[in-house]
């Protein structure tokens, strides 16, 4: 290190010194990172375990240097579920895909929110399904093109894209639902207060904590990643708000999905 | 004057996916084109290191942690 200056940046201790397999600017690394830091930050490795899901974050496990089980697909609500039961005293949390989340695990998704179970869902927002090669996911946008929807996708076929971070505010077991991204220094800043402020929830039992972020797949996009991020903010974020959508400490309430789809 | 910041990058970390170069504020990043790393991979340097102010806006936005970073004690 150079002298007369200090360290104020650098990779968390715990995150595994691996190299990710995610494609170069994908924001899952982002992601990881993040949980990870703030897990570093409270001092809660030996407290925390995780549910890596099915879909290209299956190896979450190998990266971050917390106890974690790896679910069947769309499964990892479920299991969260029960090791927080069985561990009440623990951070858990799940991390999952839009794939994994909200088309094969919608079931478990909504149910464990709406029985208010006190772990943390990660939710990646890519629009589409990455691993399995860039087909139509439920929160692909309309018009978006897909391998399976190569005209774009038309909801008069396939409905609209679910906006999970608005439905499951409107359950009761839910205390916080948030929509992040990490598509900017400043966002990724913020994304990393949310997470923090999601695990001091999951503390105060307070039931459970939904963080969605709009994020990327540059290589199912087909586009670069700094292409991508633009395009988080500019064809995302108008069908995906960021925002809070629920937050039981700050008596926050608003969900936008029926004015959106009244238009 | 030296510089606010400095910035270390790791070669074989980085994927030479740009998000760094193009959040720097004061764009003293770029990718080597003339070299890449054991993956075939572009990887970002400091390329103007009196530019930079030590925001930490490349570190925080690097989604493989590949960079770490230094500001200047006052
Ligand atoms: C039961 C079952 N059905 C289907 C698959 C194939 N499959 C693997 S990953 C995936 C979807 C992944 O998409 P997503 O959850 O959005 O995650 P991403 O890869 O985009 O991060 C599917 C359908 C599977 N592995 N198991
Ligand atoms: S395929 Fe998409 S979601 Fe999967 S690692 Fe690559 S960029 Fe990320
Ligand atoms: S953000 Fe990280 S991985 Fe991407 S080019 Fe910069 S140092 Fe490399």
């Amino acid at each position: 290190m150079k002298e007369g200056y200090e360290l104020i940046y650098q990779k968390p201790s715990t995150l595994l010194p691996r190299r990710m397999h995610y494609c170069p600017g994908c924001l899952h690394s982002t992601l990881h990172k993040l949980i990870m830091e703030v897990v570093e930050e409270m001092g809660i490795k030996e407290k925390t375990i995780g549910v890596s899901p099915v879909g290209c974050s299956v190896f979450a496990y190998d990266y971050m240097d917390v106890d974690m089980q790896q679910a069947a697909h769309g499964r990892a609500a479920a299991l969260a579920t029960a090791i927080k039961r069985m561990h009440p005293d623990k951070y858990v949390f799940s991390y999952q895909g839009d794939g994994d989340l909200a088309a094969i695990g919608t079931a478990e998704t909504i149910h464990a929110c709406n029985r208010g179970e006190n772990f943390t869902f990660f939710f990646v927002n890519n629009g589409i399904y990455g691993m399995t090669g860039g087909q139509m996911a439920p929160t692909t946008l309309e018009g978006q093109k897909t391998s399976t929807s190569p005209y774009g996708r038309d909801p008069k076929k396939v409905g609209q894209p679910l906006k999970m971070a608005e439905m499951v505010s409107q359950l009761a077991g839910v205390a916080y639902s948030e929509r992040l991204s990490l598509n900017t220094p400043g966002n990724v800043r913020k994304g990393k207060k949310a997470i923090r402020k999601a695990f001091e929830m999951q503390q105060q039992g307070l039931g459970t904590t939904f963080l969605e972020f709009a994020s990327n797949c540059p290589s199912g996009w087909k586009c670069s990643p700094v292409e991508s991020l633009g395009w988080i903010e500019k064809q995302m974020s108008p069908y995906f708000p960021l925002g809070v959508f629920k937050d039981v400490t700050t008596g926050v309430e608003k969900c936008s999905c029926a004015d959106k789809q009244a238009k | 004057m030296a510089a606010k910041g400095f910035v270390e990058i790791s070669v074989e970390g980085c994927k030479g996916c740009g998000l760094c170069v193009h959040y720097c504020p004061v764009k003293c990043l770029d990718l080597n084109m003339a070299d890449t790393n054991s993956y075939g991979l572009h990887y970002a340097f400091l390329k103007e290191p009196d530019k930079c102010i030590g925001c930490a806006n490349c570190g925080v936005i690097c989604p493989d942690a590949a960079i770490t970073v230094y500001r200047k004690k006052n």
